[in-house]
């Protein structure tokens, strides 16, 4: 039996206005029907949540990755319409709405964008949901002109015959082919014959995103929404003891002071108000367990905690025995700060808690997560909370929080004050807020061989986990190894072959979290720092060092040594600076930079210059 | 009451004369293209231009505003010359300060037609894109000035 089932044409008139009129392979599939299809284990064909094909013919891609500037509101339309044959210029796209069917296709369970998996990850989902769909328009057209649907191509949004004479547009063939069932077994396309993949599209958004028309959370308006803005803790952890908030609620336009988990609430006509009522308040805080916090201690800390052995999270050879053996022994530790996301737009939810439902619009990377953080405060089941993503001022993780902090404050602060809530975060809020990419102390010990090529090689991490603690833990995390504080360094390509890599998982505190490209963040740099110390330990230019480390990695000395053409490697182009060179591979992609850089005589940096070669092809 | 001229509307709205132009824009006369990005003058999310001139609008008040004009990304349209060679040079990544950054470009082409590259970056250095689109910016300016295909190149 098949799991597709498209939806009649009465159930699809029931919300038929909702999508104003037409029809067609539109409609997500009831949650209920979502949730019994993702318990088969073959991921079934669902071309009816992805793609919607008006009378008019517009062909509505419905995304379920949220669009935070990395293009996939372009790029996920690009997969669909390679398989579609759609019109280009017809392509329109909405944002998902939170059901199982939407969610990520490698994450189990939930609805989310992040780690650089959003093209990887649907390639196959929105291939065939294109294909199946197209299949679908053309197996209609056959059977409008009564003939065999071999004959019947689709091109361009439309489905011509073989005769040359007679073809339909995607709009006329939509409701017909909306009453086909949708075939489950699709070839989609080889490389070789992509018209749309591989060439370069006009992103979708850039027209809004030039007239200020672009809806980011922070500029939902609800009728009769109020503005808030949170006093927390002055230290990480800290909670509060007792508020005065006489002079706050004096303040004009202030219209109420509510205690949430993370802090007091400050709720007003408008921010100012809310500002100006935060400032006006007076509370004593308990400073909890961090009070004494200090980074220069932590430091210390880390340090001792290097000294010792950590959790292996690689090993190769014996490493003790082969540093025995080495001619000559190189010793460093890089020292990497807490790094705050910093998104142009600072964190805001609005929510809009009802006795009967509520409904949420934010910028958020976990839609699932939040959705349910909602339902779990406000004691409605899932269904009844209405999650509508809006574009992202940037996310680069800092919107994916397992905890949801940033949309449960808001749900409890509508519910408190019983009015849809706008929690806005000022700057200040944003930088003190926490939820750090985690400082890191990293300690590495290699032994060189008599021809100055490295034969033992020690990498020992210590930094807070990420993932401990969350819903990621169980996935992310093995035999006390986060695996999103070592990626990049336990499985460094050089040949080295008595070759360690331990994890220490520092003391948990100041909250952390994903920082665009995560682990690689800090490992990349250490990995290709200290690679390159040890090229001027065995006096040999760190570019041929490396090629020579790289054998049986065709891909990463490919940009390697296209980087190094480029840039001219040898001679820089800027007089007076010099060239530093590194590569690495994150998320499937394949990275080399030439840098030429000059060091003034007060020890000032300056960057003139850095070529980039990547390898970030499909696979 | 403050009013306030803004894309050519007139607009009287109840507030305080202390508040910041800013939200006096978001709030309550709901031009929400005007981005919030700092409060304080450092990151340009909030540029209007004011009797022509582009400046960050958290940084003046609703009172000081009064009687002059105001034009934000809504007033700009959708056909300006800055727009449309924002659109073909596809600058935009999350979009939150690309308002700030045309209205800061088109004061840039007002006052000196033919910008050089260092003219471009010192007049858009208030402007902080944290996608890093600065590149395309460049280009889209130059674009705009009539000299498509230069900018943004080492
Ligand atoms: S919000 Fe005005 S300069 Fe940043
Ligand atoms: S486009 Fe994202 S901050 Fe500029």
């Amino acid at each position: 039996m098949s799991w597709i089932i498209n939806l009649s044409r009465r159930e699809f008139c029931k919300s038929g206005a909702l999508l104003g009129g037409g029809l067609v392979l539109g409609i997500h599939l009831p949650a209920g029907l979502a949730a019994a299809q993702e318990a088969k284990t073959a991921a079934p064909i669902i071309p009816n949540a992805f793609i919607r094909i008006a009378p008019d013919d517009t062909v509505t891609i419905i995304i379920n990755k949220s669009e935070m500037g990395q293009g996939v509101y372009t790029s996920l339309p690009m997969l669909v319409a390679e398989e579609l044959e759609a019109d280009w210029q017809k392509i329109r796209i909405e944002p998902a709405p939170v059901d199982p069917v939407y969610n990520h296709t490698q994450w189990g369970g939930i609805m989310g964008t992040g780690g650089s998996t959003s093209v990887r990850s649907s390639w196959e989902q929105l291939s065939k949901a294109g294909a199946a769909a197209r299949i679908m328009l053309e197996q209609a057209a056959a059977a409008v002109w009564n003939v065999d649907a071999q004959s019947c191509r689709a091109e361009n949004g439309f489905v011509v015959h073989s005769d040359g004479k007679r073809r339909l547009s995607f709009g006329a063939l939509a409701e017909k082919a909306a009453q086909l069932a949708v075939p489950q077994d699709v070839a989609v396309k080889q490389a070789k014959d992509f018209k749309v993949l591989g060439t370069v599209k006009k992103r979708l958004d850039t027209p809004e995103k030039t007239n200020g028309k672009a809806l980011f959370a922070l500029d939902v308006m609800v009728p009769g929404m109020l503005t808030a803005v949170v006093a927390r803790p002055p230290v990480f952890g800290g909670t509060v003891v007792s508020v005065d908030d006489t002079a706050a609620r004096k303040v004009a336009g202030v219209k109420d002071v509510v205690r949430i988990d993370r802090g007091v609430a400050v709720v007003a006509d408008h921010f100012p108000a809310a500002e100006r009522g935060r400032q006006a308040l007076n509370i004593v805080w308990d400073e909890g367990a961090l009070a004494g916090l200090d980074s220069s201690i932590q430091l210390q800390q880390y340090r001792e905690t290097a000294a010792t052995p950590g959790a292996v999270a690689a090993q190769r050879g014996d490493f003790t025995a082969g540093l025995a053996r080495a001619a000559q022994k190189i010793e460093a530790e890089y020292h990497l700060p807490y790094l705050a996301h910093a998104p142009m737009e600072p964190l805001n939810c609005v929510a809009d808690v009802r006795p009967d439902g509520c409904e949420i619009w934010v910028g958020t990377q976990l839609q699932t997560t939040d959705r349910n953080a909602a339902a779990a405060i406000t004691g409605l089941p899932p269904e009844k909370v209405i999650l509508h993503t809006t574009y992202l001022g940037g996310g680069f993780g800092r919107r994916a929080v397992g905890d949801s902090h940033f949309v449960s404050e808001a749900v409890q602060i509508s519910k408190a004050v019983q009015a849809p809530v706008k929690v806005i975060w000022t700057r200040e809020d944003d930088i003190r807020g926490g939820y750090y990419r985690p400082a890191a102390l990293h300690a590495l010990v290699a032994g060189l061989g008599a021809d100055g090529m490295p034969v033992a090689m020690r990498h020992r991490i210590v930094s807070q986990s990420i993932v401990k603690g969350t819903p990621f833990e169980g996935g992310l995390m093995k035999n006390g190894i986060d695996d999103t504080a070592v990626e990049g360094a336990s499985d460094s390509p050089y040949a080295v072959a008595d070759f360690l890599a331990e994890y220490h998982m520092a003391p948990a505190g100041v909250p952390v979290l994903w920082w665009r490209s995560v682990g690689h963040s800090h490992t990349a740099f250490v990995k290709e720092s200290f690679i390159d110390e040890l090229a001027h330990a065995a006096r040999q230019d760190p570019y041929e060092y490396r090629r020579k480390l790289l054998a049986g990695h065709p891909r990463l000395l490919a940009v390697l040594d296209r980087a190094a053409r480029k840039a001219s490697w040898g001679k820089a182009s800027v007089p007076g600076a010099f060239q530093g060179i590194a590569v690495h591979e994150s998320f499937g992609s394949f990275i080399a930079q030439v840098a030429e850089v000059s060091v003034d005589k007060k020890g000032g940096v300056k960057v003139h210059r850095v070529v980039c070669t990547i390898w970030a092809n499909h696979l | 009451m403050i009013s306030l001229n803004i894309n050519n509307k007139n607009y009287q709205v109840e507030v305080e004369a202390d508040v910041p132009l800013l939200w006096v824009i978001r709030e309550h006369v709901q031009l929400t293209g005007t981005k919030f990005g700092c409060g304080i003058g450092e990151c340009g999310a909030c540029t209007v231009q004011i009797d022509g001139e582009a400046m960050p609008s958290c940084q003046i008040t609703a009172k000081e505003a009064e009687g002059r004009k105001i034009t934000t990304i809504e007033g700009l349209g959708e056909g300006h010359p800055v727009q449309l060679a924002w659109i073909e040079e596809d600058v935009p990544q999350c979009g939150y300060c690309q308002s700030g950054q045309i209205l800061q470009a088109v004061s840039l082409l007002a006052a000196n037609p033919r910008p050089t590259d260092a003219d471009i970056d010192a007049a858009m250095n208030g402007n902080t894109c944290r996608c890093g689109t600065y590149p395309r910016i460049r280009r889209a300016i130059h674009r705009a000035a009539g000299k498509p295909g230069q900018g943004g190149k080492p």
